[in-house]
């Protein structure tokens, strides 16, 4: 019970940080709605290549920059935590009763609820501009609870690798370093069967891709659970795995404090 | 409880070798005002943290409120409240937001934690800033509201590492008002850390003074200075002599404490005044040449250097190469 409500106080606290800065709010929202208009109309033909099974390319983008805009977003969930670390804050919550695993849960929930926020964003303006997602509001759901996950995941790596370089710059480089090449090795933009096959492969092992996979699968006319199930049981694998990742770190950066 | 603060040869060593704390020993009695005093990288912010459960002691015991810091950190943590050195405030979120989640932090809730902020703010004269950001407050302000955060849970103990340093005169004036009137409060004990000797002397009933993580005096302000009384004398020297400094000054009886570090000479005299003619003489008579010579009160670096056995300059370049 502690705990969830350590948990809830931290991630209201970095919700209330982020509504605060409403020129970080706008460019957030304006992101997503610019990489789904021109990669939109930037690839519009490519559903004209003999072997991509889509009517819409819009509607086969959706899903994809949904993912890619949890990544995008959560992936720089350290940088706060370094902030946090070097102006105090950190060492006044540790000689505090607050529960340990709360500092790091409730930057991974805000992340997850501004996901989910900017999800819905991305795909009330998909079905403006003509998409349409045939999965209907379970489809959806799932599409949202992936990179909901996916988010998660990043942002635990994001503040695992935070406090164990602690330095801004460094974690901006290793940032930087893995988002794109993660959304190129994925059926992001391309289906599978028209890239290179050692792309395709690669992909198979890509979170990223299994997220897009599983979404775009749900949010579709015939959904294949038995991928969507596989896909989101990797994820939930994954995202555990590197929860216990930054929640170790965290502690060996107290033992060092 | 006898103590409310133990420290029993506590002995802490960083990476690389660097001793933070040498078997530093000290104990508070309940509800008085006690200072560590000492140079920048003395073992005074160290200790702070061990007792305070941030890090952990290679050796010693450390008891705070009766409970064991290492055995049971946890209710360690309930029963303190900390300001460290800097500040440890939100400054993306105002006043009132900082102070309410300390308190939710530490279980009050609801109606209770609204009105302990307002009488903390109100308290700390923060009532009109209270629902400003706080990146806007100045230094003093922030400070003052790091310690209405580490009274949010009324704790009996309270630390405070370093609370004036990096504030002007000022501010530190009416930081030291504020520090005094917490200490008046019944049955708070308060352990502070400072480099400024006044601090300590208008603050802390009693004072220890680390060097090299180890306490090497302890006693009342009055105490310690007592065993200071007279004036200190500095000497500028041409150039570095070594050991013929100490054996010219060895025949002069009105002069005690003498140390030469470099080209600089210091000593204690009851009468300063009188003595300087003397030394001059005994100089002289040695060969050695002088460039100046200044009488002065006692000074924080000659509490030190009559404990430590250097001066507070050189402890602390010295700490610095060791950093």
């Amino acid at each position: 019970m502690t705990l969830i409500r350590h948990t809830l106080y931290m991630t209201l606290r970095h919700l209330r940080e982020l509504w605060r800065q409403p020129w970080f709010v706008a460019v957030t929202l304006v992101q997503p709605v610019i990489w789904l208009l021109l990669f939109g109309a930037l690839f519009k033909r490519v559903i004209e290549i003999p072997g991509f099974h889509s009517h819409s390319y819009i509607a086969f983008l959706a899903p994809g920059v949904v993912v890619m805009t949890a990544m995008f977003n959560a992936a720089w969930s350290g940088m706060a935590l370094i902030e946090d670390i070097n102006r105090g804050v950190t060492a006044r919550f540790l000689v505090s009763p607050v529960r340990r695993e709360a500092l790091i849960a409730g930057r991974i929930l805000k992340e997850a609820v501004v996901v989910v926020i900017q999800s819905l964003i991305i795909v009330v303006l998909a079905l403006i501009v003509g998409a349409s997602f045939p999965g209907g509001i379970a489809g959806v759901a799932v599409l949202f609870a992936v990179s909901a996950l996916l988010g998660s995941m990043f942002g635990a790596l994001s503040n695992g690798f935070a406090v164990i370089m602690r330095q801004e710059e460094a974690l901006i480089g290793a940032t930087q370093f893995i988002l794109l090449p993660l959304t190129f090795l994925s059926t992001t933009f391309l289906a599978a069967n028209i890239m290179p096959g050692w792309i395709s492969h690669v992909a198979d092992f890509n979170p990223v891709n299994w997220a897009v996979v599983a979404g775009r699968s749900a949010t579709s006319a015939h959904a294949d659970w038995g991928l969507v199930a596989s896909r989101a049981g990797f994820l939930v694998a994954l995202t555990a795995l590197c929860l216990a990742f930054a929640t170790n770190a965290f502690r060996s950066y107290q033992r060092s404090v | 409880m006898r103590h409310a603060i133990e420290a029993e040869g506590l002995r802490k060593e960083y990476p690389k070798g660097v001793t933070a704390l040498a078997g530093l020993s000290f104990s508070v009695s309940p509800g008085s005002v006690f200072a560590l005093l000492g140079p920048n990288g003395a073992g005074k912010s160290t200790a702070v943290k061990v007792l305070t459960t941030l890090a952990k002691p290679d050796a010693g015991r450390a008891v705070v409120a009766g409970i064991d810091v290492t055995a049971q950190p946890d209710r360690v943590r309930r029963t303190i409240g900390v300001v460290a050195q800097g500040s440890g405030v939100d400054i993306q979120a105002t006043g009132r937001e900082n102070l309410r989640l300390q308190g939710q932090i530490h279980g009050i809730r609801g109606r209770e934690i609204e009105q302990r902020a307002q009488e903390l703010l109100e308290r700390f004269g923060l009532a009109e800033a209270a629902d400003r950001i706080a990146r806007g407050y100045s230094g003093g302000m922030q400070r003052r509201l790091d310690i209405a955060m580490a009274l949010v849970h009324d704790p009996a103990v309270l630390f405070l590492d370093e609370p004036t340093t990096g504030l002007d005169p000022e501010v530190r004036a009416d930081m030291w008002s504020e520090i005094g009137r917490l200490a008046a409060e019944r049955g708070k004990t308060v352990l502070l850390t400072t480099h400024y000797l006044e601090e300590a002397d208008q603050l802390a009933g009693r004072v220890a003074i680390v060097d090299r993580g180890k306490v090497v005096a302890e006693g009342t302000p009055d105490e310690l200075k007592r065993e200071l009384r007279g004036d200190a004398i500095h000497v500028d020297l041409e150039r570095e002599y070594n050991g013929t400094v100490t054996r010219a000054l060895a025949g002069v009886a009105s002069i005690r404490d003498v140390a030469v570090e470099g080209r600089a000479l210091r000593a204690r005299a009851d009468d300063g005044g009188r003595a300087v003619p003397l030394v001059l003489q005994a100089l002289e008579s040695h060969g050695v040449e002088v460039s100046s010579v200044r009488v002065a009160r006692p000074s924080l670096d000659d509490v030190y250097l009559k404990y430590a056995g250097r001066t507070f300059d050189a402890a602390e370049a010295e700490a610095e190469v060791a950093r």
